[in-house]
């Protein structure tokens, strides 16, 4: 495949991990924000073959585990409810709620259906306007232009039985959360190539001089990940905390404005519940006051007691990087991808699962 | 004669109804009308016509006896519908036991208000397969369900052949050492069948590699029977699964080379865009032999030189280290393990 070949070269591999073998002097630890770049890590079996110096810690940036308990119950009391076809890309789909997933109701009869666009949502609101059409809208800066482009278009077409429930979170403040944490001790990151790509690197200026930490905004297979992390160890070996874009072929400074301005169009920016670190000011979208007609929360009246989570899991931990997967208890024992008691065991994205998952 | 030739003849026409509805299940006049113009004229053979509760068969020796039941959807895809599917399906778990199939049943649950055309094409694929494959349907069974308790037809087929003369197929003769070969291309029927299905319907030329195995499977047999210790097509849940149900009966490991994994291009890119594994995806013209690793390469050029054979490769071998799982070595040189899958494969956000 081109354009993914060249970056998935075992030789080119090969003089990346010589270089940072031989850049590194001391112990570091980088945090990937990124789910898909923990993915990455763990199935092309990059942890093995990087320095022992260097510690990856696997950040909260898989939207699935951080989409809270509460939402996913909403979501499953919708997809119940009767006349509603509830639409959700595919992983968030097993996501244990608490008491039931989609993928549970779905088999008992709810209309729960998979989905790799938004756009295909209001396509379905169009072809059956005697049902009302939720789009589960989880996900990064990523996923938030097409989530807003499916409101907008749903306006546009006078579309009364369309709506979306909303749970977008940002890269950002997360990484403001963790770095203000006292017990996290990250010395890097590695910014996740696909929302630079969207809002680009402005926003990460503040936060590198703020912790006095580099950021390298990093892309995702093995070639590019390893761009990222030998960009990381020589800027801390040098003692810099820059902002560096190791990601060029897809990440510009300024990111796509026209997506942001999609994104703006529909969405404002709010506080958010991320699932096992807690409520984040400022880190997440909701629809805004020309679009508020089309959230599924005001819509339906949704009011679901919070409900509590497991006490066994440890994904708040484990999701800020003070532990590994395997340092929890219930890892590989109760909590497994069969039944997992935390999100970050469901998506492979998810650090407990892609541990399970792959390695050997 | 070709499956598009064979369409011509269809007698819809002289049919009463142009759907299928209760009455055709119920064992009287409609049930019979459509048994004669349609699944005993297609099908004929001397063992069918004798139009009795079962078919006798001369049988002598070790046989292998095989049942699947198919339930896709949609019915007819790139590259194959139902029939072809349940023939080929039952002809293929039969040549996995190492046997010669030769003669199937045929089982149909239809949901009322299938179109008689729709029926008959899928007919059209089952002759189709049957011929090429070399097999005939001895006997078989219709029924009519109620709208909404079927999804169009389901189709179950039991087959039986004969063994192999030089077969000795059991996953007990397994070695530490043996290598391990893939018939064709990986992933290429569920990607198929993914690129037709409604709402994630994308723009390709990728086809279903539903086909029969039977003919590849006995000319390896004939040449080289003493040294092929398994068979298995890796369907459902693919390659990934049915590797780790061998590593599991075995106890010892496996490890394959991401590298020398056969894939098409296209279905490549496309797992790629749909982030899915193409070691999880359904295969079905395929399989997965465990060989004698000193003849594996001959073994290997002699399948690469036979027709379906030819993207043939060694894939990986069976190792001492991490038993009862399978290993996989990325092309970077990183291991990690490839896990049963869990429940279905669903797509990733990002």
């Amino acid at each position: 495949m081109k354009y993914l070949n060249e970056y998935r070269d075992p030789d080119k591999v090969k003089v990346l991990l010589k270089e940072i073998a031989e850049t590194v002097t001391k112990p570091w630890k980088i945090m990937e924000v990124c789910g898909g770049q923990t993915h990455s890590l763990v199935k092309n079996g990059i942890l093995e073959l990087l320095p022992s110096e260097i510690t990856m810690v696997h950040g909260p940036g898989c939207p699935v585990c951080v989409t809270p308990l509460n939402l996913i119950d909403k979501a499953i009391y919708l997809a119940e409810k009767k006349g509603v076809i509830l639409c959700s890309f595919g992983d968030m789909l097993r996501v244990p709620g608490s008491e039931k997933s989609l993928l549970q109701i779905k088999a008992e009869g709810a209309d729960v259906r998979i989905l790799y666009s938004p756009s295909d949502a209001v396509k379905i609101a169009q072809e059956n306007p005697d049902r009302e059409v939720v789009f589960f809208a989880v996900g990064f800066e990523t996923t938030a232009p097409a989530n807003a482009l499916s409101v907008i278009q749903a306006k546009k077409l006078g579309l009364k039985n369309y709506s979306i429930l909303v749970s977008h979170v940002l890269v950002p403040p997360a990484i403001d959360a963790i770095m203000s944490d006292e017990e996290t001790r990250i010395d890097a990151f590695l910014g996740a190539g696909h929302v630079a790509a969207i809002m680009g690197l402005n926003e990460y200026y503040p936060l590198a001089k703020k912790f006095n930490v580099p950021i390298v905004a990093t892309g995702f297979e093995p070639v590019e990940m390893l761009m990222g992390i030998l960009k990381a160890v020589e800027l801390l070996e040098k003692g810099e905390s820059k902002v560096e874009n190791a990601y060029k072929r897809v990440v510009s400074e300024d990111g796509a404005p026209a997506a942001r301005k999609l994104i703006f169009g529909a969405f404002e920016i709010s506080d958010r519940t991320w699932r096992g670190i807690g409520n984040i000011p400022d880190s997440g979208y909701e629809l805004n006051i020309e679009y508020k007609e089309f959230d599924a929360n005001l819509k339906f009246g949704i009011d679901i007691a919070k409900a509590k989570e497991s006490e066994k899991c440890i994904a708040g931990v484990i999701l800020k990087g003070i532990k590994k997967p395997f340092e929890c208890p219930a890892f590989g024992k109760e909590c497994n991808p069969e039944n997992p008691l935390g999100a970050p065991m469901v998506s492979s994205e998810g650090a407990c699962a892609a541990y399970y998952h792959y390695s050997a | 004669m070709t499956k598009i030739k064979m369409k011509l003849n269809c007698p819809m026409p002289k049919l009463d109804y142009d759907i299928i509805t209760m009455g055709h299940g119920s064992g009287g006049l409609l049930t019979n009308r459509l048994l004669d113009k349609t699944i005993f004229d297609i099908l004929k053979n001397d063992k069918l016509e004798t139009r009795h509760d079962g078919a006798i068969l001369p049988l002598s020796g070790k046989h292998a006896f095989s049942t699947d039941s198919f339930v896709i959807s949609p019915i007819f895809f790139p590259g194959g519908d139902i029939g072809e599917l349940a023939v080929n399906g039952t002809v293929n778990d039969i040549a996995m036991c190492g046997a010669i199939p030769q003669y199937i049943s045929l089982g149909f649950i239809i949901e009322e208000g299938l179109k008689m055309e729709e029926f008959w094409d899928v007919l059209v694929g089952i002759k189709y397969a049957c011929e090429k494959a070399g097999v005939q349907v001895v006997t078989g069974d219709t029924k009519v369900v109620e709208r909404g308790s079927g999804d169009k037809i389901f189709v179950n087929t039991t087959g039986i052949g004969v063994m192999h003369e030089k077969a000795n197929i059991s996953a007990k003769n397994i070695k530490v050492g043996d290598k391990i070969i893939v018939s064709g291309n990986i992933a290429t029927h569920g990607v198929a069948i993914l690129s037709v299905r409604k709402g994630l319907e994308f723009e390709t030329t990728i086809k279903s590699d539903t086909q029969n195995l039977n003919f590849l499977v006995k000319d390896l047999l004939d040449e080289f029977g003493d040294y092929i210790h398994l068979f298995r097509d890796p369907t459902r849940g693919g390659v990934a699964s049915t590797l780790n149900e061998i590593a599991r009966d075995i106890n010892q490991g496996i490890l394959l080379k991401q590298a020398n994994l056969p894939i098409d291009s296209q279905v490549d890119a496309a797992c790629e865009i749909l982030g899915l594994d193409p070691l999880y995806v359904a295969n079905e013209g395929l399989f997965i032999t465990f060989v004698e690793s000193k003849y594996a390469n001959n073994i290997l050029s002699a399948l690469q030189k036979m027709k379906n054979g030819e993207n043939a490769k060694i894939i990986g071998e069976v190792t001492h280290e991490h038993q009862g799982k399978v290993i996989i070595e990325s092309a970077i040189g990183g291991k990690r393990v490839v896990n049963m899958q869990v429940g279905e494969q669903l797509p990733r956000i990002c």
